[in-house]
């Protein structure tokens, strides 16, 4: 059969999961990532950071707004997606997707938001004209009460919703890695160590992903990078980045070692379908190369243009690298035979329903978002004394 | 009093929670399908509407109520494990209607789909290699083919 | 929460078709048939197997199978005695239309004919989200297709390769041992045509069944007994390179 090549359960040379599946991974553990970032500043008190909060905080809102697109659009029937809400099977990993992603997305992110920005949002709801007027009249929910003892609720409010979070956070994207990690008839997904690997490489992808939009927000904006944050960023990226190579590597030599009955398959198929992708742009591109690089901006001294260099590289290095994991994790996962006797191939389609044009949309869907949240809730400092000052 | 003035946006806040969470059971309620949970965590209906599909196979035990004079010669003969439909394909809509005729078979087709030698076959099963055991002749012509051995009387 | 009531709204005329017949109560049942009364397995004699594809076919035609897709398939093995755990395994087409000729040499061939093992443990409705694949009260595992998401994790979570997604009705699709036949007493397609009763139905709840009998002096084994899914398909004489 075209495309196979040994021998594949019949019902197997199709892939099940396409390049979208590969998405959803990526981005929530993007959300994850860029939330933990903000905690830094929140729970952690890593004032450095502190210019990256409310960027990092819409930044995960944006992702995370995108994150069902993919798994929805994948669905043989996604108008019947409602079905996980009212009858959840408790015994599946994936029914408590619904849950966990509304509680997330309403109970931390939005509830989050909202305090934060209460002050801006009351203060705007009084300066804006025409409609915007109306979206921050809503956004206040009929309350202007902006005295300091409200706020000073709100924050501790929402201190405890970030420490409620930072579970969360960990919870949407260990999940994730349980989808997988919890499948026992695939060898190559099946492993404890899955949602702890998620949970890491989100934070890698997260924290990289607001580095990069924080630095190229202040190039568009023609502002000067704080460089005391991105360094601190950096090397909070650094030293997650080595836990999560430690673990991978773990697993990694975990299943060399012990070799067992799926071992001879996975090992020729890393070594022939998925060589590009995991040994050369996972390991050594993306995890290798931004790890390097990362540690030398920690021993050496350099100037700061090669450090906002040093960081631009390793930033993108490090996103491509986490979405060659997922693609290696996902699509991998479907290249082999369960009978380890056979690999088959992955056609992605171009303009179909989950070909690499509607991937490559969904990919651009958050950065839109972004750009209208950050319209509507500028997560600018400068521009924040603005507001107070007109207020 | 003041306390709650300074905290009050936060009940607005909590409210639409709770409303949204009354709205989604009520909606629950209505919308789940009145079987599930019936037998276990699925539509209990469901079982019943797998089993009412329609049968394409009648079933050996269909055939021979009226074909009975070919089921007893062919369970004399070496076909006798052999069904009906294993030769004849789906027949159930015959066996409703004898009015629809059943297709005709194509012996050099059908026969060689059993019997055509390979040594994957195991040990002891009937083999032949048609092309040079019948010499292009159809099967039927020396065998029948529901008795087909030619030392059990089958020989026409 | 704002989420889901707008989900909910937008999705309402699309569903409401459906609905009306989801809401509905039990259809007319199958006169006789008590579903507790029964334990349903099959039981694959490989010896028996010849390998003519009459199973694959009767499946197909049967359940209205799309091509390309199985139900059930037949492999063959061919074992060389100098690479016993390295097998040579063909299934051109399931087996539907029967396999090439093969010569004799030193190694040694086999048929395998697959089919869902109705786990009684079976991972593949573990994972389901919704409860639209379930073990029946009978231990046929079976799929509501009016319910199915379409959303592939059964297919990932069954060991044996025996689910699909429907090409058309994009929903999961596998072998129902026969449900509308079984329970009017028939036997399955797939052993209606077998020609060597190399596959037969076994329901190991009835004392009468031959299978006791069977399963007493043969030596029968399950696919991948490290899944310990609980298989139901329980296979006479199977080689131990058989995955
Ligand atoms: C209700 C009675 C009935 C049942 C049940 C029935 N048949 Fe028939 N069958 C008939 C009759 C009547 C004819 C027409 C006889 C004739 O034309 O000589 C016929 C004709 C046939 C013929 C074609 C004879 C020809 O001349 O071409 C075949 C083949 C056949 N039946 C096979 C089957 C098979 C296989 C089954 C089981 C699935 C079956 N029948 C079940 C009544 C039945
Ligand atoms: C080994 C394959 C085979 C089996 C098993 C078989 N048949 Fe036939 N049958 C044939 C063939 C071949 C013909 C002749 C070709 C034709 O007329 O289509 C035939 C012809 C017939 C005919 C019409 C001619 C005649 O002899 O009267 C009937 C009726 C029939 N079969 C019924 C049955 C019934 C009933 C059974 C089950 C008890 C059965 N057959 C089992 C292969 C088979
Ligand atoms: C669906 C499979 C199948 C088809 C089709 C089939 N047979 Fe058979 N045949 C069998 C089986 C099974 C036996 C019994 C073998 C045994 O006794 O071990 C058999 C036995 C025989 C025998 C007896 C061999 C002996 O032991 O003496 C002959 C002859 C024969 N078949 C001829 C035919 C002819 C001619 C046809 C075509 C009309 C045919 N068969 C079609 C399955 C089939
Ligand atoms: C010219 C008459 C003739 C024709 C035509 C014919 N056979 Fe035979 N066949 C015989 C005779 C005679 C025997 C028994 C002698 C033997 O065992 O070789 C036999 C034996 C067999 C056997 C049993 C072989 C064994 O090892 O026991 C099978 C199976 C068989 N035939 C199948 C077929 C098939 C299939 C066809 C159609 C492609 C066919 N025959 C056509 C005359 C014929």
């Amino acid at each position: 059969m075209q495309g196979v090549n040994g021998f594949m359960y019949p019902n197997e040379v199709q892939l099940q999961w396409s390049v979208l599946i590969v998405l959803y991974p990526f981005i929530t553990g993007l959300v994850a990532g860029a939330f933990i970032l903000a905690s830094l500043v929140r729970i952690f008190h890593v004032e450095a950071v502190r210019p990256t909060y409310r960027l990092a905080m819409l930044t995960a809102l944006a992702f995370l707004l995108v994150a069902p697109l993919p798994l929805q659009l994948h669905l043989g029937h996604p108008e019947r997606s409602y079905e996980m809400y009212l009858t959840p099977h408790r015994t599946s990993a994936m029914a408590m997707f619904g849950f966990v992603y509304l509680w997330y997305l309403m109970a931390v992110l939005v509830a989050e938001i909202w305090l934060d920005y209460r002050r801006d949002i009351v203060i705007m709801s009084q300066s804006a004209t025409d409609w915007k007027r109306w979206i921050y009249r809503v956004m206040t929910l009929g309350s202007s009460n902006i005295s300091p003892r409200a706020l000073e609720i709100d924050d501790r409010v929402g201190w405890l919703i970030t420490l409620v979070g930072i579970p969360s956070a960990f919870l949407l994207h260990g999940y994730v890695g349980f989808i997988f990690g919890s499948i026992k008839a695939n060898p190559w997904w099946s492993s404890p160590l899955m949602p702890v690997v998620f949970i890491f490489s989100a934070m890698v992808s997260g924290i990289a992903a607001v580095m990069l939009l924080y630095m190229l927000s202040a190039r568009l904006r023609k502002e000067p990078i704080d460089m005391r944050c991105v360094d601190t960023i950096a090397r909070y990226l650094f030293y997650i980045f080595i836990i999560d190579f430690s673990l991978e590597m773990l697993d990694l030599v975990h299943r060399i070692y012990e070799a067992d009955e799926s071992f001879r398959s996975l090992d020729f198929m890393v070594h022939t379908r998925l060589y590009f992708s995991q040994i050369i742009l996972q390991i050594f591109a993306g995890t290798l190369a931004p790890v390097v690089l990362l540690g030398l901006a920690q021993v050496v001294k350099l100037p700061e243009l090669a450090r906002k260099r040093i960081y631009g590289i390793a930033g993108s290095l490090t996103l491509i690298g986490i979405f060659a994991m997922r693609w290696n994790v996902v699509i991998g996962g479907q290249l082999f035979s369960k009978s380890f006797l056979g690999y088959t191939t992955y056609k992605m389609g171009l303009i179909t329903r989950e070909g690499l044009l509607m991937a490559m949309l969904l990919s651009l869907l958050p950065l839109f978002f972004l750009w209208v949240l950050a319209k509507l809730l500028p997560p600018w400092y400068q521009e924040q004394d603005a507001i107070t000052a007109a207020g | 009093m003041s306390n709650f003035r300074d905290t009050g946006h936060l009940f607005r806040f909590a409210g639409i929670f709770v409303a949204a969470i009354l709205i989604f059971l009520a909606i629950r309620g209505w919308l789940v399908p009145h079987t599930f949970g019936q037998y276990g965590h699925y539509r209990g209906a469901a079982l019943n509407e797998i089993a009412a599909k329609p049968v394409h196979f009648a079933g050996h035990q269909s055939c021979e109520t009226c074909h009975a004079d070919i089921a007893e010669k062919k369970s004399s003969g070496k076909h006798a494990s052999v069904h009906c439909e294993a030769c004849h394909g789906p027949l159930a809509a015959h066996a409703d209607d004898p009015s629809i005729q059943p297709a005709k078979i194509d012996t050099a087709v059908l026969c060689a789909q059993c019997h055509e030698t390979s040594a994957a076959k195991p040990k002891g099963f009937p083999e032949v290699e048609t092309a040079s055991h019948s010499n292009g002749v159809s099967c039927e012509t020396c065998h029948q083919p529901h008795s087909p051995a030619l030392e059990a009387g089958g020989a026409q | 929460m704002n989420m889901t009531r707008r989900q909910m709204l937008v999705l309402l005329p699309a569903a409401a078709v459906a609905w009306e017949s989801l809401l509905a109560g039990t259809p007319e049942s199958s006169p006789n048939y008590e579903q507790t009364q029964h334990w349903w397995g099959m039981l694959i004699d490989i010896p028996k197997c010849i390998g003519c594809g009459n199973c694959v076919r009767a499946c197909q035609s049967e359940n209205d199978v799309p091509d390309g897709y199985f139900r059930t398939w037949v492999e063959r093995y061919h074992v060389t005695d100098t690479n016993l755990a390295n097998p040579e395994v063909i299934s051109p087409d399931g087996g539907k239309h029967g396999f090439p000729a093969a010569v004799e040499d030193s190694g040694k061939y086999f048929f395998v004919p697959k089919m869902c093992n109705h786990c009684a443990d079976s991972p593949c409705t573990q994972v389901c989200p919704v409860g639209a694949t379930f073990v029946g009260p009978d231990g046929v595992v079976l799929v509501d297709q009016k319910y199915c998401l379409g959303c592939a994790y059964c297919v990932q979570a069954c060991p044996y390769g025996c689910r699909y997604i429907h090409p058309t009705k994009r929903v999961a699709d596998k072998c129902t041992l026969c449900y509308h036949r079984i329970t009017k007493g028939l036997t399955t397609a797939c052993c209606e045509a077998c020609p060597t009763g190399a596959r037969q139905l076994v329901d190991l709840k009835n004392p009468k069944d031959p299978i006791h009998a069977f399963l007493k002096t043969h030596a029968v084994q399950v696919l991948k007994p490290q899944m310990a899914t609980g298989a139901k398909a329980f296979y006479n004489e199977l080689d131990g390179s058989v995955r």
